[in-house]
């Protein structure tokens, strides 16, 4: 028996497989003929040895309960998502176009604040940011680049367009995934990718290497690079570990560097030795104790005077989160238009500010038909999908936006697309989004693929890991099919 | 403060090491090295009393205590268990999370320092390490003891040998090398003075009378604990005499669980690491490990039973722990600080 033959709903939803009338689009086709000449058996056998591999390989994060971290695995479904090479130009297009009007933005609020005098983002938001540092207003980052490494959130409406959720501009997670999830495919169906022409995702590393070596002071030889982690206890220390062996650079915990006469240093065996540019998975607060959070324990003291003096660059600098602010986030469109005078090629999901008097009026008065979500957290934490919600929960987020309108945004709720996900009883629809990582180096460059994050509970709009997510690998085609 | 490394600067990254990641590959090999000896010290008493069902309630206490003291538990294990028999022992020696030496504790241990460097290590040794661990997780003790101890021993023991297997075929000849010697030859040597330790009381000169079926065979598995007893027999052909046994453990220069060979190695490490290269010594650890080795090229059996061989073991275990906490004191240039706090240990990923 195929895999296929379990009687697959469709239901009302845009999906990514199959056409409007139950056909496979052509991108899949390919792909559903192999997998038809798949027994369920034969199906499982893959699905448990791909499983068995990441939790020998230690492929897992951390989920925090009440006390003790678990490691998990981040189950991975073995149907791919595909994108045609037209589409993806389309997506590349937009991500490129995105991420060089947000670095304008974020030089510019630096420093002379035009866009803030000219009115099209309102001072107010900009200075209200949780993330905005105005201790660095005036200071250029090296190379004048705000954001090296950009993890943007796509999704795909009722019709199949996409549109931007969210970017993250702090440190973006899952382009460890990107590639493991790649390995397990090639391992599961080797023959696959003869068939298909699949644009490789491997060489991520050695862009994030290059665009990393591309910031480092010039001292005439070549940089020492490091990456600087939270520590074993992170939920994404597997990714930090993956991503320095694949850069063949030392992974650091603030308690390896120490801060001598305004430059960074790390210990080693042989005492001291200079560093040049830090990769940090850290946030801006928990950086530098005699700056910031003076509790951190995983910082450096003094790292942000070195930083100022131009001895060591970070990435992404300090202060870029002001961007990924999701009240700034409704203003993209405009900035994009502001600084490139264009209009978007990918456009913001409709979003509602609670902090303008009119949008408020509206989120309170269809609080329970919208998505409402927090201005700065991330991991699915902090939203309320009305539709979804019990009338308790929704008159708690009512309140809270009502106290604290800076702090809440609302969107409609979009009907993701879906994929074809194997579940216990066969494959099903689930809904998935798309984050693609973007890097700006030199040039900026879009890795051909990314991490698809699929809703693993039925129904479920979140696709976050921490919430019952899941991820495929997602398979971006070099010409036609 | 140590002196900043003076112009010209190192090459990028050639032979640079991070002092925490030198330390975690030393307790990473270190415990890994303990968890095979528990495996097999345990291994080898149990298939021991299979052979002796006779004994009494008494000789199978002393028997089991002196198990428990060389693996330095005894306190711990009278606090925490009834009486001490085979399959007490046996949770607490393998299973017992309580217990820092356990099985269990020690490759959790392992685990979690090669976690720390899993970018430094190979992905096979990674591998090994993670699949022992999830491989231990998914057992306890009562079911182990259902289907019999012997295969799940033979398990660890073949891990630990596949992930010194593999180091030594995938890890490069640098200083973290080094380090991943040093805490294997330090745990081995140690492990070596304990089986012997727990036997002294028969080569007491007052004792020389003991022997007989059952001492033979105690000694027999002394020799089994250390993996020595087909190399025993390949030097002393007919019979197993407690001298004799003593004198190889100790003095062999060719046998790789004797402190002979052992010191021998390991002594050269500490140089290395320490870059002591001229005749005489600057560090006290490289001291130490030199006249210790004196001491183990020059003495004879004849020597170490007229001082006494507890007292004798007792000196060489101080005296390998300190080289091994003088060679990371020595190459640690950062303060011992508590881990980061909880809720920084969450901070919000995107």
């Amino acid at each position: 028996m195929s895999i296929f033959n379990a009687g697959y709903d469709q239901a009302h939803f845009f999906d990514e497989m199959f056409g409007p009338g139950g056909e496979f689009r052509p991108h899949y086709r390919r792909l559903a003929e192999r997998l038809e000449t798949l027994s369920e058996a034969e199906f499982n056998h893959r699905r448990a040895a791909v499983d068995l591999a990441f939790l020998r390989r230690g492929v897992t994060f951390t989920v925090y309960d009440n006390t003790e971290g678990t490691e998990r695995i981040f189950p991975f479904d073995l149907i791919p998502r595909i994108i045609p090479a037209d589409e993806w130009a389309r997506i590349e297009a937009g991500l490129v176009q995105r991420l060089t009007a947000l670095n304008l933005f974020l030089h510019d609020v630096y420093h002379e604040q035009k866009i803030l005098k000219d009115k099209v983002v309102p001072a107010a938001q900009i200075f209200s940011a949780k993330h905005f540092r105005r201790e660095f207003m005036n200071f250029s980052a090296p190379r004048n680049i705000y954001v090296h490494m950009c993890g943007t959130d796509l999704i795909r409406d009722h019709d199949g367009q996409y549109l931007v959720l969210e970017d993250n501009l702090r440190c973006p997670s899952g382009a460890s995934y990107m590639i493991e999830n790649r390995a397990a495919m090639r391992r599961a169906f080797p023959n696959l990718f003869h068939s298909y022409r699949v644009r490789p995702v491997e060489s991520y590393a050695e862009e994030l290497l290059k665009s990393l070596r591309y910031i480092a002071p010039d001292r005439g030889e070549r940089p020492n690079v490091v990456l600087l982690t939270p520590g074993v206890y992170n939920s994404a220390y597997f990714e930090h570990t993956f991503l320095a062996r694949q850069m063949g650079i030392p992974i650091v915990e603030g308690r390896d560097l120490v801060v001598r006469d305004a430059r960074v240093f790390m210990r080693t065996t042989a005492g001291l030795v200079p560093v040049d540019v830090i990769y940090r998975r850290i946030d801006d607060d928990f950086l530098d104790p005699e700056v910031f959070r003076s509790d951190s324990m995983l910082g450096v003291p003094g790292l942000v005077g070195a930083y100022r003096a131009g001895n060591v660059a970070l990435a992404n600098p300090i202060g870029t989160g002001v961007a990924d602010d999701k009240v700034i986030y409704a203003y993209v469109p405009r900035i994009i238009k502001y600084y490139l005078d264009q209009e978007p090629i990918l456009p913001n999901v409709n979003t509602y500010l609670a902090s303008e008097p009119s949008d408020r009026k509206f989120i309170l008065e269809n609080i329970a038909r919208l998505v409402v979500k927090s201005a700065n957290e991330a991991g699915g934490y902090g939203m309320l999908i009305g539709p979804a919600a019990s009338a308790e929960e929704v008159a708690d987020f009512r309140a809270k936006v009502a106290a604290q309108p800076r702090n809440f945004i609302a969107q409609d709720p979009i009907q993701l697309s879906r994929s074809p996900t194997w579940c216990d009883r066969g494959l099903e629809g689930r809904h998935i989004d798309l984050r693609p990582y973007i890097l700006h180096g030199e040039k900026i460059v879009v890795t051909p693929g990314g991490l698809t994050r699929v809703a693993l509970r039925r129904g479920s709009l979140v696709v976050n890991s921490s919430q019952g997510g899941g991820s495929k690998d997602t398979w971006v085609l070099q010409g036609d099919v | 403060m140590p002196p900043v490394a003076k112009p010209p600067l190192p090459p990028a990254r050639a032979g640079l090491m991070l002092s925490r990641v030198a330390h975690s590959l030393y307790w990473m090999s270190l415990y890994i090295e303990r968890a095979e000896n528990v495996a097999r010290l345990l291994d080898v008493n149990l298939q021991f009393l299979l052979d002796f069902q006779g004994l009494n309630d008494q000789l199978l206490e002393e028997h089991w205590g002196s198990i428990l003291a060389s693996s330095g538990g005894e306190e711990q294990f009278e606090a925490l268990y009834e009486a001490a028999d085979s399959q007490s022992v046996t949770e607490f020696l393998a299973f017992d999370p309580r217990n820092p030496n356990s099985i269990l504790s020690c490759v959790f241990a392992a685990r979690e320092n090669a976690r720390m460097i899993r970018d430094q290590i190979s992905s096979e040794m990674w591998e090994t390490i993670n699949e022992l661990y999830l491989f231990l997780k998914a057992r306890n003790a009562l079911e182990v003891w259902a289907a019999g101890p012997y295969e799940f021993f033979q398990q660890v023991k073949r891990y630990s040998h596949l992930f010194q297997g593999l180091t030594d075929a995938t890890y490069s000849r640098s200083e973290g090398w080094e380090f991943i010697q040093l805490g294997k030859l330090i745990e081995r040597a140690d492990k070596t003075t304990r089986i012997l330790d727990v036997k002294y009381h028969i080569l007491l000169p007052s004792a020389s009378d003991v022997g007989g079926a059952v001492d033979t065979a105690q000694w027999h598995a002394v020799l089994r604990s250390a993996s020595a007893l087909d190399a025993y027999r390949r030097y002393y052909v007919h019979e197993i005499l407690p001298w004799k046994v003593a004198d190889f453990l100790i003095f062999s220069d060719s046998f790789p669980r004797s402190l002979h060979y052992c010191v021998s190695q390991l002594a050269g490490f500490v140089n290395r690491i320490l870059g002591e290269t001229s005749a005489t010594p600057r560090t006290a650890a490289a001291r130490a490990a030199r006249e210790l080795l004196a001491d183990l090229q020059s003495l004879t059996i004849a020597d170490v039973l007229e001082k006494g061989l507890h007292e004798f073991l007792i000196e060489v275990q101080d005296s390998l722990d300190g080289i091994g906490d003088e060679v990371v004191q020595t190459t640690m240039f950062y303060p011992v600080e508590s881990g980061p706090e909880e809720h920084q240990q969450q901070q919000q990923q995107q």
